[in-house]
């Protein structure tokens, strides 16, 4: 910037570039009101939603692609396959379309009408899955297809991909260090693939090993937190290690969805219901530290934005 | 008799059926005959004041209660119903 900007009192911008470089180095939100009955305690919210994709899943799906690029199993004659409740396939949809790839993804059939509306807006092929066996339905459909015609498909497998949770322990971990000044002590986050979980607490740990890393599922295998997982009654991803979490919370749906609310009316941030389920978590935490009269400085993922959601009833109810 | 499909997760709380045979003239009255025969089904499907969960749509072959009567929707043997989590987005 020219002296003359910065005595205009211009703020910097970055350089153009290219949309897949904008993915990650997403900005950390202090959640105030949320806690203003809290003393000494903190809570802040990794704004996944603005990334390009408009979700956390940005910065796998580019780890995995970039990674079948450099193993070479990623070509231009192979089409890219992968199950998904939507999120992933969003961000495989846009940064294909940006590299000049085709997409088909498995999805199940209740996934939100605007998931299925933003990824044929991306010219993504889908493949919809019986809705009462949920994401696990899409994840056996998807691996049916591949075992057909395994030359025709690159299928990256987020739930087995080590390039899932090496994308956060890469770029989500360092990131929150930098963010909180390494002030951070507990970082709470639910689990789909786990691959959030798994790589941000990796890093987190190998930093300081008495940062709390706490995880959180759905309580049953039947709800409503789109994308999340209850790991005893599902399909357990090959890279979820249940060794790194110090503790697991059990979440409700409608919780979720009292939280997405309050983040709405509250924060002012409209985000959608797993980052809800993941805020609402990290206000337990927060309650629990404040009545032992420990300071904390907690750190949840705002997984992505409320617009995907807002056909859903409970805004209103 | 109406036949209720039963999703994959909610199974381990229908002694692992995928379908179950109810009676009922309405939705409402076949749901609760399903919790009486399978009491652990209860707290997944309702609310402790006895609603629907939110995030739980029913349907009366493919057609989604709301757009009906709600559990007044009328039932009779041949309708299936279908008990679907919303996992974002209540259509399907």
């Amino acid at each position: 910037m020219s002296s003359a900007a910065n005595a205009a009192g211009l703020r910097s911008a970055p350089a153009a570039g290219e949309l897949i470089a904008s993915i990650g180095n997403t900005p950390l939100f202090h959640l105030r009101r949320l806690t203003e009955d809290l003393p000494g305690i903190e809570i802040y919210g990794k704004a996944e939603f603005i990334n390009p994709g408009g979700s956390v899943k940005d910065r796998p799906a580019l780890n995995m692609i970039n990674e079948g690029e450099r193993s070479g199993k990623l070509t231009h004659d192979k089409i890219i396959l992968d199950s998904t409740s939507g999120n992933t396939g969003i961000a495989y949809a846009m940064i294909a379309a940006a590299r000049g790839y085709r997409v088909k993804l498995c999805l199940p059939a209740n996934a939100s009408p605007e998931r299925k509306l933003i990824l044929k807006a991306y010219g993504a092929e889908l493949i919809l899955t019986d809705a009462g066996e949920g994401s696990d339905g899409a994840i056996r459909r998807c691996k049916a297809i591949y075992a057909e015609n395994p030359d025709l498909y690159f299928y990256p497998d987020q739930y087995s991909n080590p390039a899932n949770w090496q994308a956060h322990y890469n770029t989500t971990g360092p990131e929150l260090l930098a963010q909180t000044q390494e002030r951070i002590t507990h970082f709470v986050t639910a689990m789909g693939t786990s691959g959030t979980f798994v790589g941000t607490a990796r890093r987190l740990k190998e930093h300081n090993p008495a940062i709390q890393c706490i995880s959180a599922q759905p309580s049953t295998g039947f709800h409503g937190l789109e994308g999340l997982k209850h790991m005893p009654t599902a399909i357990v991803p090959a890279i979820y290690d249940d060794t790194i979490a110090d503790e697991n919370l059990w979440l409700e749906t409608e919780d979720a969805y009292v939280m997405a609310r309050r983040m709405a009316r509250e924060e002012g941030l409209l985000v959608g219901i797993s980052a809800g389920g993941n805020v609402h978590a990290a206000l337990l935490v927060g309650k629990r530290c404040a009545a032992e009269g420990k300071k904390a400085v907690i750190v949840t993922v705002l997984c992505d934005g409320a617009s995907k959601y807002l056909s859903e009833p409970f805004w209103n109810e | 008799m109406p036949k209720i499909l039963i999703p994959t997760p909610l199974r381990q709380f229908a002694d692992k059926k995928d379908s179950v045979d109810v009676a009922g003239a309405t939705v409402g009255e076949a749901l609760a005959a399903l919790t009486t025969a399978h009491p652990d089904l209860k707290k997944n499907l309702f609310t402790d004041e006895g609603k629907l969960r939110s995030f739980v749509n029913v349907y009366v072959n493919d057609e989604d209660i709301r757009f009906l009567e709600k559990d007044k929707t009328a039932v009779a043997g041949g309708d299936t119903i279908s008990i679907v989590p919303s996992i974002a987005g209540g259509a399907r």
